[in-house]
């Protein structure tokens, strides 16, 4: 629904050669030492009487960015949306299954969504900033959590944090509505940083960005990792092989008549591109998917 | 540079155990207003069938208001008979006058009108929408009745005028659910215009005006204020008179007057009134609604 | 319609009755077009003429000066200063209601319960407004005679406004509590399909930051629709001012200017209903007229400001109001949140 195939297709052409992708060494942060921040297990999530994903565990690391491939429908976006309880808002989401962050169940009964989303933030496919100034686009959050406190360093810090600084320094009461969009997906992300959560989730952050956007905002990734845990969703696996130490790759099992998304691997980015364990996903790095 | 330990139990930290106080007496207060919104409809209905139920007898809704005055154990003698058949002489025939030109400007707007004449044409329904309906009796006042007297013809007039509106727009939103491409293949056919609206828009749109013909009607015929300007004199013992040369009875003007003139019998009378005219305004929003949750099934599939 | 013969071959008398049809159609949709823009025209133009003898008269000074003394001397002072009174009270209680009404229907209840509540509340729009005067003389009166009305006496005594309590219960104050509820429906009809334009991403924006739902109604919802609530009001605000039956009915009729809300009173538009029928003089006549030139101005002026800033603004249509348009509820929220 929000994929054209015609994208998807560009991105199978880009990455016919695995062996040619560059790939992120898992060095720094080697995944046997990280702390783990999400720990899921055999997690099924259903939209109403639709199972639509089933039976996925994984573990996600501190100061990581793990990316999650697959074709579109097989629930990435379902899995991401769980992380931070943006679902409660779906009528008919239920969640199954163990889902726990710094080993709290996020899905415990007393556990405050709000509170969830405070510590998780999450940038969205369309880059949605508020109808606002780009000042107060930053500063709406840290004012209603109580960090009135140096707010315009705040702002300030939110801003090159992001690295749009120096693009709208000069014009922060001017709405952020004029912005370009890769802009204004990095005010977007901004805006998630000015109340320094624990994680970032970002659902497809580059799919409506032009190529330099996107580096940009790949190359804002890698600076962020110092400070934050992030997971990325991405239909560019050339996107999820530059920046993420950890890809986890969902496909569709369509038996049954049935379409539930389910996790089919998960490894360490340069391990799934280059020696894939499954065969499906070796279909789907190497193109062959469909 | 963390203000949150963030591996610290996922409950309420800093001030957010204040502002989901704040949270909730907000949008306690939402519901509150709700409720008290449908509590206003509930306490409405309650009293209209409270003092009414009990007025309602054949002979109340068949009797003319006059015939006798008295009140015989609690039940008002006497009735409503003229004004129901003058409520449904006046509504008819104003109906009657508004579905047409109702439709036909629709017709003109969704089918016809360039931008540069749309304007002006929607303007005017909109104008007119937005008139109290005091203003279009008054208006039909000085116009009809200033030296020749009232008429129940004059109060369709009005009502002509309140209905023409609604169902303009209600049949322009429906006509504008019809599909273009399907207009556009019969007219591809070398169909005429006329004959592709007459025999495949209109019938398309049926369901959105009947709904809106239904809703106008429901909205006409509890309007006063024209029936107090242009059609409340009429002689009380009189069954019905000829709706173009006399004013006719009807049910809002009968409920005014029974509440004006005060006393239990009036009072009665007035409940008695209001019941059965609730009754039919409140079954006609529910058809319209019935009928519009249909055709727009119909339409969707 | 049974032959689909292509544009080939047409029976030269089809062809005809296709031109001739084709003409009377377009030739009566425009003519209907113009009724409407006629009558218009032609409700202005009687409404000031019949007002000409009076407007001669009286000049502008008859805004302002109070006395109507049913045979030589006419003002509409007290008039108008009865339906501005009127109206914005009934504005100041009808306003904050239904913004929460559009509120909880379009943003904090689950489409399930708006789809059952939302209807109701646009019923309440239906009912027509002689029957709610006949409740407001009945049971609403003796209400405000014996309790609300001694109540806000004893501790808003001190302001003018809170004079002494009536002793029917209508008056000023009975005719505002009717009107704000009639204006009512219409404000939360409007603002709920107003607030169910908000993009969910902006909604999901705002959650997605930590806030709750109520700030995020707050920063997002509320605050990037101001205008429309402000159109929304505008059209309660027509609704009030041009109500005469139900007024007349509860406000205890007369002609008179003064600050207690409790005493009885009159508005433009009741002063329509009760006197254009019952004058004596042309000068009357015509001095109701006035009196209709001036609400007239106000609906227009009204309603075309609420129009103007629905255009400018870009909003949906606001002007349709909740008793002709019939919002599918469900259909229109599915793209709606709701917080479990
Ligand atoms: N709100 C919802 N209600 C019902 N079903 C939903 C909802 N959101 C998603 N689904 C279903 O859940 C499945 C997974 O959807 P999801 O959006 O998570 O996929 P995705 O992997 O993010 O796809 P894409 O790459 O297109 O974004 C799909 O079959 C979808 O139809
Ligand atoms: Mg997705």
């Amino acid at each position: 629904m929000d994929e054209s195939p015609a994208e998807v297709d560009v991105t199978m052409s880009q990455v016919a050669a695995p062996l040619a992708i560059e790939v992120q060494e898992a060095s720094e942060n080697d995944a046997a030492t990280g702390e783990v921040v999400f720990d899921l297990h055999d997690v099924n999530v259903y939209y109403g009487q639709a199972l639509a994903v089933a039976g996925v565990s994984l573990e996600i690391y501190k100061n990581h960015i793990t990316a999650m491939i697959g074709p579109s429908g097989c629930g990435k976006s379902t899995i991401v949306r769980s992380l931070n309880r943006m679902n409660d808002s779906v009528s008919g989401f239920r969640l199954t299954g163990e889902c726990t962050y710094h080993g709290n169940d996020l899905y415990a009964s007393g556990v405050d969504p709000v509170e969830v989303r405070r510590r998780i933030g999450m940038v969205f496919q369309r880059p949605n900033p508020f109808p606002k100034s780009i000042y107060d686009n930053i500063a709406w959050a840290p004012r209603i959590l109580g960090l009135k406190e140096n707010l315009d360093e705040r702002v300030e810090k939110a801003l090159r944090g992001a690295a749009i600084w120096d693009e709208v320094k000069d014009r922060l009461k001017t709405s952020a509505l004029g912005l370009s969009g890769g802009q204004q997906q990095r005010l977007c992300i901004a805006r998630s940083i000015a109340i320094e959560p624990d994680v970032l989730l970002l659902d497809e952050p580059c799919s409506s960005l032009d190529p330099i956007s996107t580096a940009s905002v790949e190359d804002l990734m890698q600076e962020l990792k110092r400070d934050y845990t992030i997971v990325i969703v991405t239909h560019n696996m050339q996107q999820a092989a530059r920046v993420a130490e950890r890809t986890a790759f969902f496909s569709l099992d369509v038996s049954e008549g049935r379409r539930t998304g389910i996790l089919v691997e998960y490894d360490e980015t340069s391990k799934l591109f280059t020696r894939p364990t499954d065969k499906r996903t070796e279909d789907y790095v190497t193109g062959r998917f469909g | 540079m963390a203000s949150v330990d963030y591996s610290g139990p996922l409950t309420p930290t800093g001030n957010l155990r204040r502002r989901r106080v704040v949270d909730r007496l907000a949008r306690g207060s939402a519901t509150a207003a709700a409720v008290l919104a449908v509590a206003i409809l509930l306490i409405f209905i309650y009293s209209i069938v409270q003092h009414g139920a009990s007025v309602i007898s054949l002979s109340f809704l068949t009797k003319n208001p006059l015939e006798t005055f008295s009140v015989s154990g609690n039940a008002p003698v006497g009735g409503i008979g003229n004004a129901i058949v003058g409520s449904l002489l006046i509504v008819a025939i104003g109906t009657a006058i508004a579905l047409p030109i109702g439709v036909l400007i629709a017709l003109f707007l969704t089918e016809f009108a360039s931008p540069r004449w749309a304007g002006p044409v929607r303007l005017a329904l909109d104008l007119l929408y937005g008139l109290p309906s005091i203003v279009i009796a008054l208006f039909l006042y000085g116009l009809l009745v200033v030296g020749h007297g009232q008429a129940g013809v004059y109060a369709s007039l009005a009502l002509a005028i309140i209905m023409v509106p609604l169902i303009a727009r209600t049949t322009g939103e429906s006509l504008g659910l019809v599909p273009k491409e399907l207009r556009d293949a019969s007219l591809a056919l070398g169909i005429s215009r006329w004959r592709t609206t007459v025999g495949l828009t209109i019938p398309s749109a049926f369901g959105g005006i009947v709904t809106g013909t239904v809703l106008a009607v429901a909205r006409a015929a509890g309007e006063t204020a024209p029936v107090l300007l242009l059609s409340s004199l009429a002689n009380p013992t009189q069954t019905s008179g000829s709706v173009f040369s006399q004013p006719l009875n009807n049910l809002p003007y009968d409920i005014y007057n029974f509440s004006v003139e005060g006393g239990a019998t009036n009072f009665a009378k007035a409940w008695g009134a209001a019941l059965v005219l609730v009754t039919f305004v409140l079954v006609a929003n529910f058809t319209a609604r019935a009928l519009h949750a249909r055709s727009r099934r119909m339409m969707s599939r | 319609m049974n032959s689909i013969a292509g544009t080939a071959r047409l029976p030269s008398s089809r062809r005809f009755t296709d031109r001739v049809g084709d003409r009377v159609l377009f030739g009566l949709t425009a003519l209907a077009s113009l009724i409407a823009v006629v009558v218009i025209a032609l409700v202005i133009y009687q409404i000031v003429h019949g007002a000409v003898p009076a407007m001669s008269k009286y000049g502008v000074g008859f805004l302002f000066h109070d006395t109507w003394n049913g045979s030589t001397i006419f003002g509409g002072g007290a008039t108008i200063f009865g339906t501005l009174v009127t109206s914005a009270g009934a504005l100041l209680i009808a306003a904050p209601l239904g913004i929460a009404i559009g509120l909880y229907l379009s943003q904090l209840t689950s489409p399930r319960t708006a789809a059952v509540i939302g209807p109701l509340v646009e019923l309440l729009a239906a009912v027509p407004s002689v029957i709610i005067g006949l409740w407001g003389i009945v049971v609403l009166a003796p209400i405000m005679r014996s309790t609300i009305e001694p109540a806000l006496h004893n501790v808003l005594g001190f302001i003018p406004l809170f004079g002494s309590p009536s002793l029917s219960g209508s008056g000023i104050f009975t005719a505002i509590v009717i009107l704000a509820i009639m204006a009512l429906p219409i404000i939360a009809a409007i603002t709920r399909d107003l607030f169910l334009t908000v993009p969910s991403e902006l909604k999901d924006g705002a959650l997605a930051l930590g806030a709750t739902r109520w700030e995020m109604v707050r920063g997002v919802v509320l605050g990037s629709m101001r205008p429309g609530i402000a159109s929304a009001c505008i059209l309660g605000a027509a609704r009030a001012l041009g109500e005469a039956i139900a007024v007349l009915q509860v406000i205890g009729f007369v002609f008179q200017a003064h600050a207690n809300l409790f005493d009885n009173g009159s508005t433009l538009a009741a002063t329509l209903a009760n006197d254009a029928t019952s004058n004596n003089t042309t000068l009357e006549t015509a001095s109701v007229f006035y009196l209709g030139v001036i609400l007239l101005g106000i609906e227009l002026l009204v309603n075309l400001a609420a129009q103007a800033i629905v255009r400018h603004y870009r909003l949906p249509s606001a002007t349709g109001g909740p008793t002709q348009k019939i919002v599918d509820v469900s259909a229109a929220a599915t793209a709606l949140d709701v917080e479990m």
